[in-house]
């Protein structure tokens, strides 16, 4: 006969907050993307590439370039934003570790921040660092660089939380990493585009960016309170 | 009300009744097509300034309308679906999207096509064009992801938090292209802006808007009695409908 | 706190995609009990034991914890899991060492340096405790895991095949931890093809497909 336990020998866990799981993520995640330098440079590698393209396609005439240069440098951010996406989940994925983040007391939502967080500083923000160097390609003049320095540090986590939400609807689809995620995506980055490259355009055209950036803070703001909740709700969908 | 509403909230109890909807809906859609037609290419006057060409707008206003009133019925259901896990509200979801999408890219080739006499170019950026165009991306991308997903209740679940999520970004996007627009061109050429519309001008319109609408709706439920067989094919009712249909 | 430890499962069904797996499971398991639950492959162990841990929906039927009723995906029964599934949730970049840490902390369990390198020495992995779990076999980094549950302190245990690649010295060590959490008062509900070498009185066996 089993004899039955006469109060339970296991301490209840202690209540755990969304700080706490935002720490122990962004911690974890940023630990591990310093350990695999290789698929860091290889983003930054594939954006300086992607602008370097563009004059060859076109004319590396200096109005011409000025013109183009805000939009290619933009639009070349959002495509190497969304080459990193799938790892993002994907690692965590395969080896189980995703399924402890879905059984951990911490909120799923804060979790998932930190790993956005830590994504979007081994990609997003290398890239808003890069591009005034690579402003100089465009024949762009300072305020139009650091203006467009300033707008990449706004825009480039609002890449990295909706496209977040985009690769944890992804998970484990064949194909999904790729073409299926910049389908879904793509579409949603255009409000940051658009204020975006606008901001730059703006100090161009001798405007001042600050609606343009305003606007962008306000994405910011909306995205890193909604987007966490989103991609928690796709990841549990994924692991049913 | 509603101890009705959950009856039908099962695919079997659901079935019949989308046939008997669908099919009304389906001659009424027939009726006001005929009508609006009329109404637009032989009541209503010839415009003053765009001549006889303008007369797609009866087509591309309603259309163009249809694909944003659909999106937001079919984020509609995907909320319901997430919200109560019922089956039924995500295959109406899943029912609505290729029609949104085709009313989408109606109201594209529409306005295409007035483009090109109105200001001598197919596609002029505009801002509302534009975020058509956006919209139409978004439904293609729930559909992709609808057929990219193998489990169907993984599917529907995933299609929806989608669908929401674009819903809450479309107000975001058409503003943002709207400002796009307007930095860029100065004054907004707008579309839909026939600002003195004669009154059976109006009316047609309207007809037509009811048209698509009741079309809409003929069309998803056809789809979605489709999707009920082809999803609950296993179970005990549809095959005594099969059999029920061979000996008929 | 005097509420007795039992999981009680009636009538549970599940489905994948358009399959059914199983319906009509019913079990009782008490505390200091091993549910052991058998079947060939195929036959939805790894998706019972995922409804049991919270993590997948069942299609029918009830789970009760503690004579408590549980919904679907409830958060109090993923607050008394332990969850082992197929793979170890071991990172490649990570050490042994910071991957049990990091493992703990998860769970908001107390992870200090003595006991993670006590746990890392029983589960006979002193010498690879700094080492980069990429450099480590898959029986190794399974121990990994299993030094994670034998240092949390949740009462329920689902383990989804827990003997894969371990070596003989590894599947005595993981049936000692049963064991002794059975003692202590704990349920586990496992998968496995090979059998576990616990105390027969303590144990039962589920039948799958």
């Amino acid at each position: 006969m089993i004899p039955d336990a006469a109060a339970p020998p296991f301490p209840a866990p202690a209540a755990s907050g969304a700080g706490a799981g935002f720490a122990w993520a962004l911690r974890r995640d940023l630990r591990i993307g310093v350990r695999t330098k290789g698929e860091l440079g290889v983003q930054v590698l594939f954006y300086v590439l992607v602008a370097t393209l563009f004059p060859l396609a076109t004319a590396p005439e200096r109005t011409l370039l000025a013109a183009l240069g805000p939009g290619v440098l933009w639009v070349a951010a959002l495509l190497a934003s969304l080459l990193s996406l799938p790892r993002l989940f994907a690692s965590d994925f395969a080896d189980g570790t995703l399924e402890q983040l879905a059984l951990s007391p911490y909120p799923l939502a804060a979790l998932i921040s930190g790993k956005i967080t830590a994504h979007w500083v081994t990609t997003g923000l290398p890239v808003a660092l890069l591009a005034p160097l690579l402003g100089l390609q465009y024949a762009l003049d300072d305020p139009a660089r650091y203006t467009l320095a300033a707008a990449l540090l706004l825009g480039t986590p609002v890449l990295s939380l909706l496209g977040a939400v985009g690769a944890a609807l992804t998970l484990g689809l064949r194909g999904g990493g790729g073409s299926l995620l910049a389908l879904l995506v793509l579409p949603l980055y255009v409000p940051v585009l658009i204020f975006g490259a606008g901001a730059v355009e703006a100090v161009r055209g001798g405007l001042s960016a600050a609606p343009h950036l305003s606007l962008l803070a306000a994405c910011l703001l909306v995205a890193a309170v909604g987007a966490p909740f989103g991609a928690a709700a796709a990841v549990r969908i994924a692991l049913e | 009300m509603t101890m009705n509403w959950f009856k039908y909230a099962s695919p079997s109890s659901f079935y019949p009744l989308a046939g008997r909807i669908g099919a009304a809906c389906a001659v009424a859609a027939a009726a006001l097509t005929v009508a609006g037609l009329y109404l637009a290419f032989v009541v209503a006057p010839t415009d003053a300034t765009q001549g006889e060409s303008y007369r797609i707008i009866f087509i591309h206003v309603p259309t163009a309308w249809m694909a944003m009133f659909i999106y937001l019925v079919m984020a509609g259901w995907s909320a319901l679906a997430l919200g109560f896990n019922t089956r039924l509200s995500a295959m109406m979801a899943q029912a609505l999207a290729p029609t949104g999408a085709l009313m989408a890219l109606l109201a594209l080739w529409t306005g295409a096509f007035w483009g090109r006499p109105a200001w001598g170019t197919y596609w002029a950026w505009d801002a509302r064009m534009t975020s058509t165009l956006i919209l139409l991306f978004l439904y293609l991308g729930v559909i992709a992801l609808r057929h990219a997903i193998a489990d169907a209740r993984r599917a529907d679940r995933a299609c929806a938090v989608l669908a929401l999520v674009g819903a809450i970004n479309v107000p975001i996007i058409y503003f943002s292209v709207r400002w796009w627009n307007t930095l860029h061109q100065g004054s907004t050429v707008s579309l839909t802006s026939a600002p003195k519309m004669a009154a059976t001008m109006l009316a047609g319109m309207l007809v037509m808007t009811l048209a698509a609408w009741c079309y809409a709706i003929a069309i998803a439920l056809v789809r979605v009695r489709a999707i009920i067989l082809e999803r609950e094919g296993g179970s005990a009712w549809t095959r005594e409908l099969m059999a029920a249909e061979a000996t008929a | 706190m005097t509420a007795l430890l039992r999981l009680d499962v009636e009538g549970l069904g599940a489905i994948r995609g358009t399959t059914r797996l199983f319906s009509g499971v019913d079990f009782h398991v008490q505390a200091g009990q091993l549910l052991l639950v058998r079947g060939p492959n195929g036959a939805g162990k790894t998706t019972l034991l995922r409804i049991l841990a919270g993590l997948s929906a069942a299609l029918d039927g009830a789970v009760a914890w503690c004579g408590e009723r549980m919904r679907p995906l409830d958060a109090r029964l993923r607050a008394v899991v332990s969850f082992a599934g197929h793979a170890p949730a071991v990172k490649d970049e990570l050490t042994a060492e910071e991957n049990l840490h990091a493992l703990l902390t998860l769970m908001g369990e107390p992870a200090g340096d003595a006991l993670l390198r006590d746990g890392l020495a029983a589960a006979g992995l002193a010498a690879q405790r700094t080492l980069p779990a990429r450099v480590l076999s898959q029986g190794q980094r399974r121990r990994i895991g299993l030094a994670r549950l034998a240092a949390t302190a949740r009462p329920l245990w689902i383990l989804d095949e827990p003997a894969t690649a371990l070596d003989d010295a590894g599947l005595a060590w993981l049936a000692e931890l049963v064991e002794r959490h059975l003692r202590a008062g704990g349920i586990v509900v496992a998968a496995s093809h090979q059998p576990l070498a616990v105390a027969p009185a303590r144990t039962a066996t589920l039948a799958l497909g």
